[in-house]
Protein backbone atom coordinates (compact mmCIF):
# COMPACT_ATOMS: atom_id res chain seq x y z
CA UNK A 1 0.00 0.00 0.00
CA UNK A 2 1.23 3.62 -0.73
CA UNK A 3 2.07 5.90 1.98
CA UNK A 4 0.10 9.07 1.93
CA UNK A 5 0.85 10.51 5.32
CA UNK A 6 4.51 9.81 7.46
CA UNK A 7 5.53 11.79 10.05
CA UNK A 8 8.86 11.25 11.53
CA UNK A 9 10.19 11.63 15.49
CA UNK A 10 7.42 14.42 15.73
CA UNK A 11 7.81 16.21 18.93
CA UNK A 12 5.67 19.16 20.75
CA UNK A 13 6.70 20.66 23.54
CA UNK A 14 4.77 23.80 24.94
CA UNK A 15 6.81 24.99 28.05
CA UNK A 16 7.99 21.68 30.21
CA UNK A 17 4.47 20.04 28.54
CA UNK A 18 5.37 17.30 26.51
CA UNK A 19 2.16 17.68 24.08
CA UNK A 20 3.77 15.22 21.16
CA UNK A 21 6.59 12.96 22.27
CA UNK A 22 8.46 11.14 19.06
CA UNK A 23 5.27 9.89 16.86
CA UNK A 24 6.07 7.48 14.34
CA UNK A 25 2.91 7.22 12.11
CA UNK A 26 2.79 5.82 8.47
CA UNK A 27 -1.06 6.42 7.38
CA UNK A 28 -1.44 4.28 3.75
CA UNK A 29 -4.22 5.48 1.06
CA UNK A 30 -7.24 4.55 1.48
CA UNK A 31 -7.13 3.57 5.40
CA UNK A 32 -10.07 4.71 7.54
CA UNK A 33 -7.85 5.54 10.99
CA UNK A 34 -9.10 6.18 14.16
CA UNK A 35 -7.20 8.25 16.67
CA UNK A 36 -8.38 7.46 20.61
CA UNK A 37 -7.28 8.75 23.83
CA UNK A 38 -8.02 10.79 27.02
CA UNK A 39 -8.17 14.42 26.91
CA UNK A 40 -5.05 15.89 26.91
CA UNK A 41 -3.34 12.99 25.37
CA UNK A 42 -1.92 14.68 22.24
CA UNK A 43 -4.57 13.20 19.80
CA UNK A 44 -5.87 17.14 18.35
CA UNK A 45 -2.22 18.56 18.55
CA UNK A 46 -1.37 15.60 16.40
CA UNK A 47 -3.82 17.34 13.68
CA UNK A 48 -3.17 20.82 14.47
CA UNK A 49 0.62 19.91 13.23
CA UNK A 50 -0.61 17.58 10.72
CA UNK A 51 -2.42 20.51 9.04
CA UNK A 52 0.02 23.08 9.76
CA UNK A 53 -2.09 24.69 12.38
CA UNK A 54 0.89 24.28 15.21
CA UNK A 55 4.61 24.25 14.35
CA UNK A 56 5.87 21.02 15.45
CA UNK A 57 8.61 21.30 17.84
CA UNK A 58 11.08 18.65 16.08
CA UNK A 59 10.35 16.24 13.48
CA UNK A 60 9.45 15.83 10.06
CA UNK A 61 5.76 15.41 7.98
CA UNK A 62 5.58 13.94 4.58
CA UNK A 63 2.80 14.00 2.69
CA UNK A 64 2.45 11.73 -0.20
CA UNK A 65 6.61 11.90 0.02
CA UNK A 66 7.38 15.35 -0.05
CA UNK A 67 7.68 16.98 3.31
CA UNK A 68 5.07 19.81 4.48
CA UNK A 69 7.04 20.78 7.72
CA UNK A 70 6.60 24.41 8.26
CA UNK A 71 3.64 25.11 5.44
CA UNK A 72 0.50 26.65 5.81
CA UNK A 73 -2.23 25.55 6.31
CA UNK A 74 -3.68 26.77 2.90
CA UNK A 75 -0.82 25.23 1.52
CA UNK A 76 -1.57 22.36 2.90
CA UNK A 77 -5.25 22.22 2.19
CA UNK A 78 -3.66 22.84 -1.45
CA UNK A 79 -1.76 19.79 -1.26
CA UNK A 80 -5.19 17.94 -0.70
CA UNK A 81 -5.29 17.64 2.72
CA UNK A 82 -8.39 19.17 4.43
CA UNK A 83 -9.71 18.65 8.50
CA UNK A 84 -12.73 19.83 10.45
CA UNK A 85 -12.99 21.13 13.61
CA UNK A 86 -13.98 19.56 17.23
CA UNK A 87 -16.13 22.81 17.07
CA UNK A 88 -17.86 23.39 13.62
CA UNK A 89 -15.58 26.34 11.75
CA UNK A 90 -18.38 28.03 9.59
CA UNK A 91 -19.40 31.32 8.71
CA UNK A 92 -22.02 32.42 11.71
CA UNK A 93 -23.61 35.39 10.07
CA UNK A 94 -23.92 33.19 6.28
CA UNK A 95 -26.76 30.65 5.31
CA UNK A 96 -25.82 26.82 5.05
CA UNK A 97 -26.16 27.18 1.52
CA UNK A 98 -23.79 30.10 1.01
CA UNK A 99 -21.35 28.60 3.36
CA UNK A 100 -20.73 25.68 0.75
CA UNK A 101 -20.93 28.77 -2.12
CA UNK A 102 -17.69 29.90 -0.57
CA UNK A 103 -16.20 26.81 -0.27
CA UNK A 104 -16.61 25.98 -4.07
CA UNK A 105 -15.32 29.13 -5.19
CA UNK A 106 -12.53 28.45 -2.86
CA UNK A 107 -11.42 24.93 -4.52
CA UNK A 108 -11.63 26.73 -7.93
CA UNK A 109 -9.70 28.89 -7.34
CA UNK A 110 -7.58 30.51 -4.65
CA UNK A 111 -7.64 34.29 -6.53
CA UNK A 112 -11.51 34.67 -6.20
CA UNK A 113 -12.84 37.07 -8.52
CA UNK A 114 -13.03 40.62 -7.89
CA UNK A 115 -16.07 41.50 -9.85
CA UNK A 116 -18.24 38.43 -10.87
CA UNK A 117 -20.92 36.86 -8.42
CA UNK A 118 -20.35 33.96 -6.02
CA UNK A 119 -23.55 33.29 -6.27
CA UNK A 120 -23.47 31.74 -10.17
CA UNK A 121 -26.35 28.99 -11.12
CA UNK A 122 -23.43 26.43 -11.37
CA UNK A 123 -22.59 26.79 -7.76
CA UNK A 124 -26.02 27.16 -6.58
CA UNK A 125 -27.25 23.95 -8.28
CA UNK A 126 -23.74 22.48 -7.07
CA UNK A 127 -24.08 23.57 -3.53
CA UNK A 128 -27.97 22.01 -3.59
CA UNK A 129 -26.32 18.88 -4.52
CA UNK A 130 -23.92 18.51 -1.55
CA UNK A 131 -26.82 19.55 0.20
CA UNK A 132 -28.95 16.85 -0.62
CA UNK A 133 -25.67 14.48 -0.29
CA UNK A 134 -25.17 15.36 3.50
CA UNK A 135 -28.43 14.91 3.86
CA UNK A 136 -28.67 18.98 5.44
CA UNK A 137 -30.94 20.43 2.40
CA UNK A 138 -33.83 21.65 5.43
CA UNK A 139 -31.38 24.18 6.24
CA UNK A 140 -30.64 25.56 3.01
CA UNK A 141 -32.09 29.20 3.43
CA UNK A 142 -31.15 29.02 7.26
CA UNK A 143 -28.05 31.18 9.38
CA UNK A 144 -25.55 28.17 10.46
CA UNK A 145 -26.36 29.56 13.70
CA UNK A 146 -29.95 28.15 13.59
CA UNK A 147 -29.36 24.67 12.63
CA UNK A 148 -28.45 21.86 15.35
CA UNK A 149 -25.30 20.64 15.86
CA UNK A 150 -25.05 17.44 14.01
CA UNK A 151 -26.15 19.67 10.78
CA UNK A 152 -23.30 22.24 11.73
CA UNK A 153 -20.80 19.38 12.04
CA UNK A 154 -21.97 17.81 8.61
CA UNK A 155 -21.53 21.27 6.79
CA UNK A 156 -18.17 21.80 8.37
CA UNK A 157 -17.24 18.19 7.16
CA UNK A 158 -18.51 19.11 3.72
CA UNK A 159 -16.87 22.13 3.37
CA UNK A 160 -13.77 20.54 3.83
CA UNK A 161 -14.55 17.87 1.36
CA UNK A 162 -15.40 20.26 -1.71
CA UNK A 163 -11.92 21.15 -2.36
CA UNK A 164 -11.67 16.85 -2.96
CA UNK A 165 -8.97 16.10 -0.97
CA UNK A 166 -6.82 13.18 -0.68
CA UNK A 167 -7.04 12.85 3.12
CA UNK A 168 -9.13 14.00 5.59
CA UNK A 169 -8.57 14.50 8.99
CA UNK A 170 -11.55 15.01 11.51
CA UNK A 171 -11.44 16.36 15.10
CA UNK A 172 -14.02 14.03 16.98
CA UNK A 173 -16.53 14.69 14.30
CA UNK A 174 -19.45 13.23 16.68
CA UNK A 175 -18.48 15.21 19.59
CA UNK A 176 -21.70 17.44 20.78
CA UNK A 177 -24.03 15.05 18.94
CA UNK A 178 -26.38 13.26 20.25
CA UNK A 179 -26.37 9.74 20.73
CA UNK A 180 -29.13 8.79 18.10
CA UNK A 181 -27.39 11.48 15.74
CA UNK A 182 -23.85 9.62 15.80
CA UNK A 183 -24.76 7.10 13.75
CA UNK A 184 -26.46 8.96 11.00
CA UNK A 185 -23.83 11.58 11.24
CA UNK A 186 -21.16 9.25 10.77
CA UNK A 187 -22.73 6.81 8.06
CA UNK A 188 -23.06 9.67 6.28
CA UNK A 189 -19.78 10.83 6.60
CA UNK A 190 -18.57 8.01 5.57
CA UNK A 191 -20.64 7.42 2.25
CA UNK A 192 -19.35 10.61 1.23
CA UNK A 193 -15.77 9.67 2.27
CA UNK A 194 -16.35 6.42 0.12
CA UNK A 195 -17.33 8.20 -2.92
CA UNK A 196 -14.99 10.76 -2.27
CA UNK A 197 -11.96 7.87 -2.53
CA UNK A 198 -10.37 9.84 0.49
CA UNK A 199 -8.35 8.37 3.25
CA UNK A 200 -9.47 9.30 6.77
CA UNK A 201 -7.94 9.90 10.16
CA UNK A 202 -10.29 11.12 12.56
CA UNK A 203 -10.26 11.69 16.54
CA UNK A 204 -12.83 9.79 18.32
CA UNK A 205 -13.93 9.14 22.33
CA UNK A 206 -16.70 7.34 21.28
CA UNK A 207 -15.74 3.45 21.14
CA UNK A 208 -18.19 2.22 19.63
CA UNK A 209 -17.96 4.46 16.66
CA UNK A 210 -14.49 3.77 16.48
CA UNK A 211 -15.09 0.11 16.31
CA UNK A 212 -17.83 0.79 13.84
CA UNK A 213 -16.35 2.76 11.23
CA UNK A 214 -12.22 2.30 11.12
CA UNK A 215 -9.92 0.04 10.19
CA UNK A 216 -6.93 0.59 12.27
CA UNK A 217 -6.82 2.68 15.56
CA UNK A 218 -3.90 4.68 16.93
CA UNK A 219 -4.30 4.95 20.38
CA UNK A 220 -2.71 8.15 22.37
CA UNK A 221 -1.24 8.52 25.92
CA UNK A 222 0.50 11.46 27.15
CA UNK A 223 2.11 12.25 24.02
CA UNK A 224 2.93 9.01 22.56
CA UNK A 225 1.51 6.21 20.66
CA UNK A 226 1.12 3.18 23.27
CA UNK A 227 -0.67 0.89 20.53
CA UNK A 228 -1.15 0.70 16.41
CA UNK A 229 -3.39 -1.92 14.90
CA UNK A 230 -6.94 -3.30 14.10
CA UNK A 231 -9.85 -2.21 15.88
CA UNK A 232 -9.95 -5.44 17.38
CA UNK A 233 -6.67 -5.83 18.69
CA UNK A 234 -5.83 -2.44 20.20
CA UNK A 235 -8.95 -2.23 21.85
CA UNK A 236 -8.62 -5.34 24.16
CA UNK A 237 -4.93 -4.31 24.41
CA UNK A 238 -4.80 -4.46 28.35
CA UNK A 239 -2.27 -1.46 28.23
CA UNK A 240 -5.07 0.42 26.11
CA UNK A 241 -7.99 -0.65 28.40
CA UNK A 242 -5.96 0.92 31.21
CA UNK A 243 -4.51 3.78 30.33
CA UNK A 244 -7.44 5.14 27.15
CA UNK A 245 -10.91 3.51 27.30
CA UNK A 246 -11.38 1.40 30.31
CA UNK A 247 -13.77 -0.22 27.65
CA UNK A 248 -14.74 -3.96 26.82
CA UNK A 249 -14.64 -4.22 23.39
CA UNK A 250 -18.12 -5.35 21.99
CA UNK A 251 -18.70 -8.87 20.51
CA UNK A 252 -19.75 -7.48 16.96
CA UNK A 253 -16.23 -6.22 16.24
CA UNK A 254 -15.39 -5.84 12.55
CA UNK A 255 -18.69 -4.85 11.48
CA UNK A 256 -19.09 -2.11 9.43
CA UNK A 257 -15.62 -1.41 8.63
CA UNK A 258 -14.96 0.18 5.24
CA UNK B 1 -22.87 44.30 -19.25
CA UNK B 2 -26.33 43.57 -17.49
CA UNK B 3 -27.20 45.88 -14.71
CA UNK B 4 -29.80 44.65 -11.68
CA UNK B 5 -32.17 46.27 -9.95
CA UNK B 6 -29.92 48.00 -7.51
CA UNK B 7 -27.40 49.11 -10.15
CA UNK B 8 -30.66 51.11 -12.08
CA UNK B 9 -31.54 52.58 -8.78
CA UNK B 10 -28.62 54.31 -8.31
CA UNK B 11 -28.54 55.45 -12.22
CA UNK B 12 -31.66 56.93 -11.39
CA UNK B 13 -30.62 58.87 -8.15
CA UNK B 14 -27.27 60.55 -9.52
CA UNK B 15 -29.34 61.09 -12.56
CA UNK B 16 -31.77 63.06 -10.73
CA UNK B 17 -28.96 64.62 -8.89
CA UNK B 18 -27.07 65.76 -12.05
CA UNK B 19 -30.48 67.39 -12.78
CA UNK B 20 -31.13 68.60 -9.46
CA UNK B 21 -27.42 70.25 -9.43
CA UNK B 22 -29.14 72.95 -12.51
CA UNK B 23 -31.71 74.29 -10.44
CA UNK B 24 -29.80 74.16 -6.58
CA UNK B 25 -28.59 77.18 -5.12
CA UNK B 26 -24.82 77.41 -4.88
CA UNK B 27 -24.18 76.69 -1.53
CA UNK B 28 -26.49 73.12 -1.95
CA UNK B 29 -24.29 72.45 -4.63
CA UNK B 30 -21.12 72.64 -3.06
CA UNK B 31 -22.80 70.80 0.34
CA UNK B 32 -23.67 67.85 -1.57
CA UNK B 33 -20.62 67.73 -3.62
CA UNK B 34 -18.33 67.99 -0.56
CA UNK B 35 -20.78 65.12 1.22
CA UNK B 36 -20.76 62.84 -2.06
CA UNK B 37 -16.75 62.98 -2.15
CA UNK B 38 -16.46 62.26 1.63
CA UNK B 39 -18.97 59.28 1.25
CA UNK B 40 -16.39 57.85 -1.32
CA UNK B 41 -13.45 58.07 1.27
CA UNK B 42 -16.48 56.13 3.55
CA UNK B 43 -17.18 53.16 0.78
CA UNK B 44 -12.90 52.70 1.63
CA UNK B 45 -14.02 52.56 5.53
CA UNK B 46 -17.06 50.69 4.75
CA UNK B 47 -15.13 48.06 2.42
CA UNK B 48 -12.72 47.45 5.09
CA UNK B 49 -15.15 47.07 7.85
CA UNK B 50 -16.94 44.65 5.77
CA UNK B 51 -13.78 42.47 6.47
CA UNK B 52 -13.71 42.89 9.90
CA UNK B 53 -11.32 45.86 10.21
CA UNK B 54 -11.53 49.40 11.28
CA UNK B 55 -9.55 51.92 9.71
CA UNK B 56 -8.96 55.26 12.04
CA UNK B 57 -6.54 56.52 9.05
CA UNK B 58 -8.38 56.42 5.80
CA UNK B 59 -7.70 59.98 5.91
CA UNK B 60 -4.14 58.67 4.98
CA UNK B 61 -5.58 58.11 1.31
CA UNK B 62 -8.19 61.09 1.33
CA UNK B 63 -4.89 63.79 1.58
CA UNK B 64 -2.74 61.51 -0.75
CA UNK B 65 -5.78 61.91 -3.22
CA UNK B 66 -6.22 65.55 -2.51
CA UNK B 67 -2.66 66.35 -2.29
CA UNK B 68 -1.66 64.35 -5.06
CA UNK B 69 -4.54 66.92 -7.53
CA UNK B 70 -3.09 69.79 -5.95
CA UNK B 71 0.22 69.18 -6.66
CA UNK B 72 -0.28 67.58 -10.00
CA UNK B 73 -1.59 71.04 -11.40
CA UNK B 74 0.70 73.43 -8.92
CA UNK B 75 4.00 71.91 -10.12
CA UNK B 76 3.64 68.77 -13.03
CA UNK B 77 1.26 71.08 -14.85
CA UNK B 78 -1.69 68.57 -14.85
CA UNK B 79 -4.54 70.39 -15.00
CA UNK B 80 -7.01 67.88 -16.47
CA UNK B 81 -9.58 66.79 -13.72
CA UNK B 82 -9.85 63.35 -14.74
CA UNK B 83 -6.05 62.40 -14.95
CA UNK B 84 -5.50 64.45 -12.09
CA UNK B 85 -8.17 62.25 -9.97
CA UNK B 86 -6.41 59.17 -11.79
CA UNK B 87 -3.03 59.79 -10.57
CA UNK B 88 -4.24 60.43 -7.10
CA UNK B 89 -5.78 56.93 -6.88
CA UNK B 90 -2.69 55.81 -8.63
CA UNK B 91 -0.25 56.99 -6.02
CA UNK B 92 -3.02 56.06 -3.25
CA UNK B 93 -2.50 52.35 -4.61
CA UNK B 94 1.10 52.53 -4.67
CA UNK B 95 1.08 53.54 -0.87
CA UNK B 96 -1.16 50.95 0.27
CA UNK B 97 0.50 48.51 -2.32
CA UNK B 98 3.72 49.38 0.64
CA UNK B 99 1.36 49.86 3.83
CA UNK B 100 -0.51 47.20 3.46
CA UNK B 101 2.23 44.46 3.51
CA UNK B 102 2.12 45.44 7.06
CA UNK B 103 -0.98 46.86 7.73
CA UNK B 104 -2.83 43.40 6.62
CA UNK B 105 -0.85 40.93 9.24
CA UNK B 106 -2.46 42.92 12.28
CA UNK B 107 -6.04 42.81 13.25
CA UNK B 108 -8.76 45.02 15.34
CA UNK B 109 -7.27 47.30 17.48
CA UNK B 110 -3.64 46.86 16.27
CA UNK B 111 -4.87 47.58 12.67
CA UNK B 112 -6.91 50.60 13.79
CA UNK B 113 -4.04 52.24 15.55
CA UNK B 114 -1.47 51.57 13.19
CA UNK B 115 -3.51 52.34 10.01
CA UNK B 116 -4.08 56.25 12.44
CA UNK B 117 -0.50 55.95 13.04
CA UNK B 118 1.26 56.02 8.98
CA UNK B 119 -2.27 59.25 8.62
CA UNK B 120 -0.42 61.17 11.46
CA UNK B 121 2.95 60.21 9.63
CA UNK B 122 1.58 61.93 6.72
CA UNK B 123 0.00 65.05 8.80
CA UNK B 124 3.39 65.56 10.19
CA UNK B 125 5.75 65.35 7.18
CA UNK B 126 2.84 68.17 5.17
CA UNK B 127 3.18 70.11 8.52
CA UNK B 128 6.81 70.63 8.41
CA UNK B 129 6.61 70.98 4.30
CA UNK B 130 7.24 74.50 3.77
CA UNK B 131 6.94 73.58 0.14
CA UNK B 132 3.31 72.70 0.67
CA UNK B 133 2.41 75.32 2.62
CA UNK B 134 2.51 73.94 5.96
CA UNK B 135 -0.20 73.97 7.79
CA UNK B 136 -2.11 76.20 5.68
CA UNK B 137 -1.73 74.11 2.78
CA UNK B 138 -1.94 75.56 -1.03
CA UNK B 139 -4.90 76.41 -3.64
CA UNK B 140 -5.61 74.06 -6.14
CA UNK B 141 -4.35 75.46 -9.69
CA UNK B 142 -7.73 76.06 -11.82
CA UNK B 143 -8.74 72.67 -13.73
CA UNK B 144 -9.87 71.97 -16.93
CA UNK B 145 -12.26 68.66 -18.40
CA UNK B 146 -10.51 67.56 -21.27
CA UNK B 147 -9.06 70.97 -22.36
CA UNK B 148 -11.97 73.01 -21.30
CA UNK B 149 -12.27 75.00 -19.27
CA UNK B 150 -15.03 75.58 -17.07
CA UNK B 151 -16.19 79.43 -16.11
CA UNK B 152 -14.69 79.81 -12.62
CA UNK B 153 -17.49 80.10 -9.60
CA UNK B 154 -20.82 78.57 -10.71
CA UNK B 155 -19.74 76.73 -13.84
CA UNK B 156 -16.95 75.50 -11.90
CA UNK B 157 -18.84 74.27 -9.01
CA UNK B 158 -21.74 72.47 -10.89
CA UNK B 159 -19.01 70.97 -13.20
CA UNK B 160 -17.69 69.12 -9.91
CA UNK B 161 -20.64 68.55 -8.54
CA UNK B 162 -21.15 66.71 -11.67
CA UNK B 163 -17.89 64.46 -11.88
CA UNK B 164 -18.75 64.03 -8.30
CA UNK B 165 -21.82 62.27 -9.11
CA UNK B 166 -20.73 60.05 -11.78
CA UNK B 167 -17.57 59.08 -10.35
CA UNK B 168 -19.45 58.03 -7.12
CA UNK B 169 -22.18 56.48 -9.14
CA UNK B 170 -19.31 54.45 -11.15
CA UNK B 171 -17.63 53.59 -7.63
CA UNK B 172 -20.90 52.50 -6.36
CA UNK B 173 -21.82 50.16 -9.27
CA UNK B 174 -18.31 48.76 -8.92
CA UNK B 175 -18.74 48.41 -5.10
CA UNK B 176 -21.60 47.02 -5.67
CA UNK B 177 -20.26 43.80 -7.70
CA UNK B 178 -17.51 43.74 -5.45
CA UNK B 179 -19.54 43.10 -2.50
CA UNK B 180 -20.82 39.76 -4.42
CA UNK B 181 -18.28 39.08 -6.20
CA UNK B 182 -15.91 36.19 -4.58
CA UNK B 183 -13.22 38.62 -3.29
CA UNK B 184 -15.82 40.73 -1.62
CA UNK B 185 -18.37 37.69 -0.03
CA UNK B 186 -14.97 36.15 0.88
CA UNK B 187 -13.37 39.71 2.98
CA UNK B 188 -17.21 39.48 4.99
CA UNK B 189 -16.32 35.24 5.30
CA UNK B 190 -12.57 36.41 7.28
CA UNK B 191 -14.32 38.37 9.19
CA UNK B 192 -16.67 35.89 10.40
CA UNK B 193 -13.94 32.94 10.44
CA UNK B 194 -10.51 33.34 9.30
CA UNK B 195 -8.83 29.66 10.18
CA UNK B 196 -12.23 28.11 7.85
CA UNK B 197 -10.94 30.43 5.18
CA UNK B 198 -7.76 29.54 5.58
CA UNK B 199 -8.59 25.79 5.92
CA UNK B 200 -10.39 26.29 2.65
CA UNK B 201 -7.29 26.97 1.13
CA UNK B 202 -7.87 30.87 1.01
CA UNK B 203 -5.09 33.73 2.15
CA UNK B 204 -6.75 35.54 4.56
CA UNK B 205 -4.16 38.17 4.79
CA UNK B 206 -3.81 38.58 0.56
CA UNK B 207 -7.77 39.03 0.51
CA UNK B 208 -7.19 41.66 3.06
CA UNK B 209 -4.46 42.73 1.24
CA UNK B 210 -6.38 43.09 -2.36
CA UNK B 211 -9.20 44.76 -0.31
CA UNK B 212 -7.34 47.46 1.78
CA UNK B 213 -5.37 48.92 -1.51
CA UNK B 214 -9.11 48.72 -3.51
CA UNK B 215 -10.46 50.61 -0.09
CA UNK B 216 -7.46 53.15 -1.17
CA UNK B 217 -7.98 53.79 -4.41
CA UNK B 218 -11.50 54.22 -3.62
CA UNK B 219 -10.54 56.66 -1.09
CA UNK B 220 -8.36 58.91 -2.52
CA UNK B 221 -11.07 59.77 -5.59
CA UNK B 222 -12.72 61.24 -2.58
CA UNK B 223 -9.76 63.18 -1.66
CA UNK B 224 -9.04 64.34 -4.98
CA UNK B 225 -12.86 65.38 -5.79
CA UNK B 226 -12.51 67.50 -2.45
CA UNK B 227 -9.29 69.09 -3.51
CA UNK B 228 -11.40 70.19 -7.05
CA UNK B 229 -14.84 71.28 -5.03
CA UNK B 230 -12.62 73.53 -2.19
CA UNK B 231 -9.84 74.37 -4.49
CA UNK B 232 -7.56 74.19 -1.83
CA UNK B 233 -5.58 71.47 0.51
CA UNK B 234 -4.09 71.30 4.21
CA UNK B 235 -2.41 68.47 5.94
CA UNK B 236 -5.81 68.82 7.68
CA UNK B 237 -7.36 65.94 5.49
CA UNK B 238 -4.89 63.49 7.36
CA UNK B 239 -5.32 64.37 11.10
CA UNK B 240 -7.06 62.28 12.83
CA UNK B 241 -10.62 64.03 13.79
CA UNK B 242 -10.56 63.85 9.88
CA UNK B 243 -10.31 59.75 9.86
CA UNK B 244 -12.66 59.74 12.53
CA UNK B 245 -15.34 61.41 10.87
CA UNK B 246 -15.29 58.90 8.13
CA UNK B 247 -16.02 56.16 10.52
CA UNK B 248 -18.40 58.09 12.09
CA UNK B 249 -20.19 58.37 8.61
CA UNK B 250 -19.68 54.75 8.28
CA UNK B 251 -21.23 53.75 11.60
CA UNK B 252 -24.19 56.21 10.57
CA UNK B 253 -24.71 54.61 7.23
CA UNK B 254 -24.28 50.92 8.17
CA UNK B 255 -23.01 48.44 6.35
CA UNK B 256 -26.02 46.71 4.22
CA UNK B 257 -26.06 48.83 1.60
CA UNK B 258 -23.14 50.51 -1.17
CA UNK B 259 -25.95 53.62 -0.91
CA UNK B 260 -26.06 53.84 3.12
CA UNK B 261 -22.41 56.05 3.12
CA UNK B 262 -23.62 58.48 0.32
CA UNK B 263 -27.06 58.46 2.76
CA UNK B 264 -25.26 59.17 5.67
CA UNK B 265 -22.48 61.55 4.26
CA UNK B 266 -25.51 63.74 3.01
CA UNK B 267 -27.04 63.61 6.39
CA UNK B 268 -23.65 64.01 8.40
CA UNK B 269 -23.18 67.43 6.38
CA UNK B 270 -26.78 68.71 6.95
CA UNK B 271 -26.64 68.44 10.60
CA UNK B 272 -23.65 69.74 10.97
CA UNK B 273 -23.86 72.55 8.74
CA UNK B 274 -27.22 73.59 10.49
CA UNK B 275 -25.29 72.47 14.01
CA UNK B 276 -22.90 75.00 13.45
CA UNK B 277 -25.19 77.64 11.93
CA UNK B 278 -27.68 77.15 14.80
CA UNK B 279 -25.65 76.32 17.94
CA UNK B 280 -21.88 77.14 17.41
CA UNK B 281 -20.23 76.58 20.44
CA UNK B 282 -21.78 73.20 21.20
CA UNK B 283 -22.49 71.53 16.93
CA UNK B 284 -19.65 69.19 18.12
CA UNK B 285 -22.54 68.29 21.41
CA UNK B 286 -25.15 68.00 18.28
CA UNK B 287 -22.99 65.03 16.03
CA UNK B 288 -22.27 63.11 19.54
CA UNK B 289 -25.68 62.94 20.56
CA UNK B 290 -26.76 62.04 16.81
CA UNK B 291 -24.61 59.26 16.83
CA UNK B 292 -25.43 58.30 20.25
CA UNK B 293 -29.18 57.88 18.81
CA UNK B 294 -28.50 55.81 16.38
CA UNK B 295 -26.13 53.46 17.95
CA UNK B 296 -28.61 53.13 20.36
CA UNK B 297 -32.13 52.93 18.49
CA UNK B 298 -30.69 52.14 14.95
CA UNK B 299 -27.48 50.03 15.25
CA UNK B 300 -27.24 48.91 12.13
CA UNK B 301 -27.12 52.27 10.66
CA UNK B 302 -29.72 54.67 9.12
CA UNK B 303 -29.91 52.20 6.25
CA UNK B 304 -31.87 49.81 8.49
CA UNK B 305 -34.45 52.17 8.17
CA UNK B 306 -34.74 51.25 4.71
CA UNK B 307 -34.44 47.50 4.89
CA UNK B 308 -37.04 47.40 7.65
CA UNK B 309 -39.45 49.23 5.09
CA UNK B 310 -38.50 46.91 2.67
CA UNK B 311 -39.10 43.79 5.20
CA UNK B 312 -42.38 45.17 6.34
CA UNK B 313 -43.36 45.46 3.31
CA UNK B 314 -42.51 41.78 2.56
CA UNK B 315 -44.36 40.84 5.37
Amino acid sequence: MTCILETRSLNKEFGAVIAAKDLNVQINKGEVVGVIGSNGAGKTTFINMVTGYLKPTRGEILFNGRSIMGHSPRAITRAGMARSFQVAQLFPEMTVLDNLIVALAAAESARPSFLSPLRSDARIARAEEILKEFGVENYRDSLVTAVPQGARKLVDIAMALIGNPQMLLLDEPTSGVSMDEKTDLMDTVMNAVRQHGVTVLFVEHDMDVVERYVSRVLAFYSGEIIADGGPAAVLADQQVRDLVTGHRPSTKQGNGVS
Amino acid sequence: MRLDKTEISLGLVALACVLFGFVSPGWLIFLLTIALAKALVVQGVVMQMRSGLVSFGQGLFYCIGGYTVGMGGQFFGIHDAIAALSLGMLVAIVVAMLLGLLLTRYREIFFAMLSLAFSMILFGILVKSQELGSTDGFNVHDWTLFGWAPEAGAGSQHTVFTITVVSGLIVAVLIHRYTKAGVGVICEAVRENEVRVEYLGLSPRWLLYGNYVAAAAVSALGGGLTALATGHVDPEMAYWTTSGEFVFIALLGGLGHVAAPFIAAIVFSFVRTYAIEFVPHTWQMILGFTLLAVIIFLPKGLWSLVSREKTGERA
